[in-house]
């Protein structure tokens, strides 16, 4: 299934010379999202090769940018169908867009249309305005809570392979004759405490993270890291089978917090405001103190569960 | 909905006065309300709101304001300290 649009020109409910000329990318997503939002406004659309990529990372990358726009105004012959000489950009196109040179390439004024496609109506209908609320890009929790699954998809790729991982070295336990009874005795609340951590860091950092502390997202994913550990512990207290040592209930607490701690710092790349010098700032700190962390819990969970 | 802001004191972002014409399309493309007209000129007014995201500085006419934008997430700098330089799709 293909997920880009061919570029070039397109016309919605029949545009005539007047019609408004609207710019996407050629991420299906964002050519359906549009035209959906239009609902029965006529409007002309010039569709950019981006890729497949979404207007606002294209924007970023220089896809979504000035030469391809004015290539694709020049290939369209806009000039000739429509009598006005403006066209809307989607405000987060302005990364890639410099709407000065645009007038010089094209003779067309870009107009800065608002963030949302669903604010287009309204912003038609009073004159291509836009009110502050419409030049504001937000970060609300329907927006977090459906980043999660992507988080998730990306956390299991190495998370399924450490949870076999996990699940064997517990096995190592003495006596190797019960590894298979240690396996499931001991290596299953490793794994469960590996996921206690990606829960915290993928699904508790997006849904709670205005009120999670710190401005730093690693302090918030390991914010959410202490609330799993703290629901891992009880579930640990009144569920497991064998007794496990101080070492190996630290183990298995640290190995929470640093993954939560991580799986928050890459958050970073789906959020809506965090800026590269701030990532990378936090990153300096945060990254030794994550890998550090969950190397020490590995190691406590080999003393305090194998080498005993 | 607290207002989500991120590290205080690291966005790169700079703007000469001096050159500003007071265009007030830095005010327009800004997604985060970094920017604000004083005395018909721009200037930054909530410097901590600033993503880098290069909007503002890839619109100003006159070339008064500069950005360090770049991939802003953390993905994209552990690809490039692993690999070097970002990967042609820097995209996770």
């Amino acid at each position: 299934m293909s997920f880009t649009v061919e570029p070039g020109l397109y016309g919605v409910s029949q545009p005539d010379a007047e019609a408004p000329v609207l710019v996407t990318a050629n991420y299906k997503l964002s050519f359906d999202h549009l035209r959906r939002h239009l609902h029965t406004t006529a409007a002309w659309i010039v569709v950019l090769e981006t890729h497949g990529i979404n207007v606002w990372c294209a924007a970023g990358k220089g896809t979504f940018g000035t030469s391809e726009l004015c290539r694709q105004l020049a290939t369209a012959g806009l000039d000739k169908l429509v009598r006005h000489r403006q066209i809307i950009v989607p405000q987060l196109g302005a990364p890639g867009v410099a709407a000065h040179e645009v007038r010089r390439c094209s003779g067309f004024r870009v107009v800065y249309g608002p963030v949302l496609a669903k604010d287009l109506p309204a912003f038609l209908a009073a004159g291509q305005q836009a009110t502050p609320a419409m030049r504001t890009k937000t970060f609300p929790l329907a927006e977090r809570a459906i980043l999660i699954p992507v988080e998730l998809l990306i956390a299991m790729k190495w998370g399924l392979l450490l949870s076999v991982v996990l699940f064997l070295l517990g096995g190592l336990a003495r006596p190797l004759s019960a590894f298979w009874t240690n396996a499931v005795s001991r290596g299953s609340w490793w794994v469960l405490a590996l996921w206690s951590g990606i829960v915290g860091g993928a699904v508790l950092t997006p849904l709670l993270l205005p009120v999670l502390p710190g401005r730093a997202f690693s302090v918030k994913g390991l914010a959410a890291g202490a609330v799993m550990a703290l629901v891992f512990a009880g579930a640990q207290a009144g569920l497991a089978t064998i007794p496990f040592s101080w070492a190996e209930s630290a183990g298995m607490l640290l190995l929470i917090a640093a993954i939560a701690s991580f799986l928050g710092l890459e958050f970073t790349g789906a959020s809506t405001y965090t800026s590269l010098s701030g990532v990378k700032k936090e990153m300096r700190l945060a990254l030794p103190a994550q890998i550090g962390g969950g190397l020490i819990a590995v190691v406590l969970l080999a003393i305090g569960g194998i080498l005993r | 909905m607290s207002k989500m802001i991120y590290l205080p004191n690291v966005a790169t972002l700079q703007l000469s006065r001096e050159t500003c014409i007071g265009c007030g399309t830095c005010l327009t493309v800004c997604p985060h309300g970094v920017l604000e007209l004083a005395d018909k000129k721009a200037r930054i007014a909530v410097l901590d709101a600033c993503m880098e995201c290069g909007a503002c500085a890839t619109n100003c006419p006159v070339a008064a304001i500069t950005v360090a934008s770049g991939v802003g997430c953390a993905q994209a700098v552990i690809n490039t300290l692993l690999r070097g330089r970002p990967p042609a799709d820097s995209c996770c």
